[in-house]
C-alpha cells in the first residue's frame, strides 16, 4: 500500500528540505505539499493521506489549528508539529489533538524519530 | 559609496524569511521561560524599503512614545536588531520578567537592566541561531535601551534617509498580559549583498545535502 505525506508549509525551500529529508528516510513514500491551511484542506478534500507534516506559524491558520481539523476527519493519523518555537502551551495544544513535534530546522535526525514511529503504526494497520 | 542593488529572487526571500522566523521562534521559547506564559508571534516580514519608510512603518503605527532595547551585530553581515514596544507596556513587561513578588520600587530600580537583559536573550537568541544556520559568527554589542518616537528609535547614524535598509519586522504579544511589541532588523545595502551570498550558500547546503542510503 503507497503511503502519502501531506508537507504543508508556508515556506517553500523548508518544503523542499522536508521532502529531501523524508526521501531519504522513506524513498517509497508519495509526498503532497500545501502552503497554507485551505491549500491543505483541500488536498485532503481531494485525497486520501496517511501522515501529515505541518509548520506551525504560518500566514491564516496556524499547524495546531489545521491540526484540529484534520483530526476531524482523520482521528489517528500519525500528525507532527515542526517548529523551533516549543513553548510550554504549543506542546500542550499540540498534546491535545495528539500531534508530535519535529523540531526545525528540518534535518534528518530530526525526522527520523516521528516517521518511524509513524511507519510502524502504518505497518500495524493503525493508520 | 552606492551598492548597487539586486533584489532577492523569491527563493532567497523564502530562505531568509524562514532564518528570522527560525531565530525568533527559538528566541520566543526562551523568553517563555523567562516571563512564564506563552509569547505570540506573527509571522516575519522582509522588505527592501527606504530608511525612512522603515521609521513610517513602525512609527506611524504606535502614535505612542516607544521602548527600544537595540544590539548592533557585526561580522560577515552587520546592522542592527531591535525589541520595540509603546512606553507604556514597559513597567508591565519588567514585572511579567521579574514576577510579581517584587515591590513597585524595586521594578522602577531594575527596570532599565530588566529591559536590556530581556532584549538580550530575544536579540541575540534569534541572531545567533541565524548566523548558526548560515555557518557564520556575529559578533553582538551589548544592548542599549532607547527611549523616544521611532525615527529616534531606528537613527541609523551613516544612512541616509531614502537610504535603502532591509526591513525585519515581527509582532509579539503575551497571551494573558496587555503587551505587545515587535522585533526588527535592520541592515544596508552592503550588508545585504554579503547576507546574499551567505543565503545562497545556505540554499545550496540545504538543497543538495547528501541523501544517504537506506538507514
Amino acid at each position: 500500500m503507497t503511503v502519502t505525506v501531506l508537507i504543508v508549509d508556508d515556506s517553500k525551500l523548508a518544503r523542499i528540505v522536508t521532502a529531501r529529508n523524508l526521501q531519504a528516510l522513506q524513498p517509497d513514500w508519495q509526498r503532497v505539499e500545501a502552503s497554507n491551511a485551505d491549500e491543505a484542506l483541500s488536498v485532503v478534500g481531494a485525497q486520501k493521506i496517511d501522515l501529515a507534516l505541518l509548520d506551525y506559524n504560518m500566514p491564516g491558520r496556524n499547524g495546531l489549528e489545521l491540526a484540529a481539523e484534520l483530526r476531524v476527519r482523520y482521528p489517528i493519523m500519525p500528525i507532527a508539529i515542526i517548529t523551533a518555537n516549543i513553548q510550554d502551551e504549543i506542546i500542550t495544544r499540540a498534546r491535545e489533538v495528539n500531534a508530535s513535534f519535529v523540531a526545525k530546522p528540518i534535518t534528518e535526525d530530526a525526522l527520523r524519530g516521528f516517521i518511524s514511529g509513524a511507519a510502524l503504526r502504518l505497518r500495524s494497520g493503525g493508520g | 559609496m552606492t551598492t548597487p542593488f539586486v533584489a532577492l529572487s523569491e527563493l532567497e526571500h523564502d530562505a531568509l524569511t524562514e532564518l528570522v522566523n527560525i531565530g525568533v521562534s527559538k528566541a520566543a521559547a526562551a523568553l517563555r521561560q523567562m516571563v512564564g506564559e506563552e509569547i505570540l508571534l506573527s509571522v516575519p516580514s522582509v522588505e527592501v524599503v527606504s530608511h525612512t519608510t522603515a521609521i513610517a512603518l513602525i512609527g506611524e503605527r504606535e502614535g505612542d512614545e516607544l521602548v527600544a532595547i537595540r544590539q548592533n551585530f557585526s561580522g560577515a553581515f552587520s546592522g542592527r536588531a531591535l525589541l520595540i514596544f509603546p512606553q507604556a507596556n514597559s513597567l508591565e513587561l519588567v514585572r511579567a520578567v521579574v514576577g510579581e513578588e517584587m515591590s513597585s520600587e524595586d521594578v522602577l530600580t531594575i527596570q532599565q537592566e530588566a529591559l536590556a537583559e530581556t532584549g538580550n536573550v530575544i536579540l541575540n537568541g534569534c541572531l545567533a541561531t541565524m548566523a548558526n544556520m548560515l555557518h557564520r559568527s556575529l559578533s553582538m554589542s551589548l544592548p542599549e535601551v532607547l527611549h523616544g518616537n521611532g525615527a529616534r528609535v531606528f537613527e541609523f547614524g551613516d544612512l541616509e534617509a531614502e537610504g535603502l535598509v532591509l526591513f525585519l519586522y515581527i509582532n509579539f504579544a503575551m497571551r494573558d498580559r496587555d503587551i505587545r511589541g515587535y522585533i526588527a532588523m535592520l541592515m544596508d545595502l552592503p550588508s545585504l549583498a554579503s547576507l546574499r551570498v551567505l543565503i545562497g550558500d545556505f540554499i545550496d547546503r540545504v538543497m543538495s545535502e547528501d541523501v544517504p542510503g537506506a538507514v
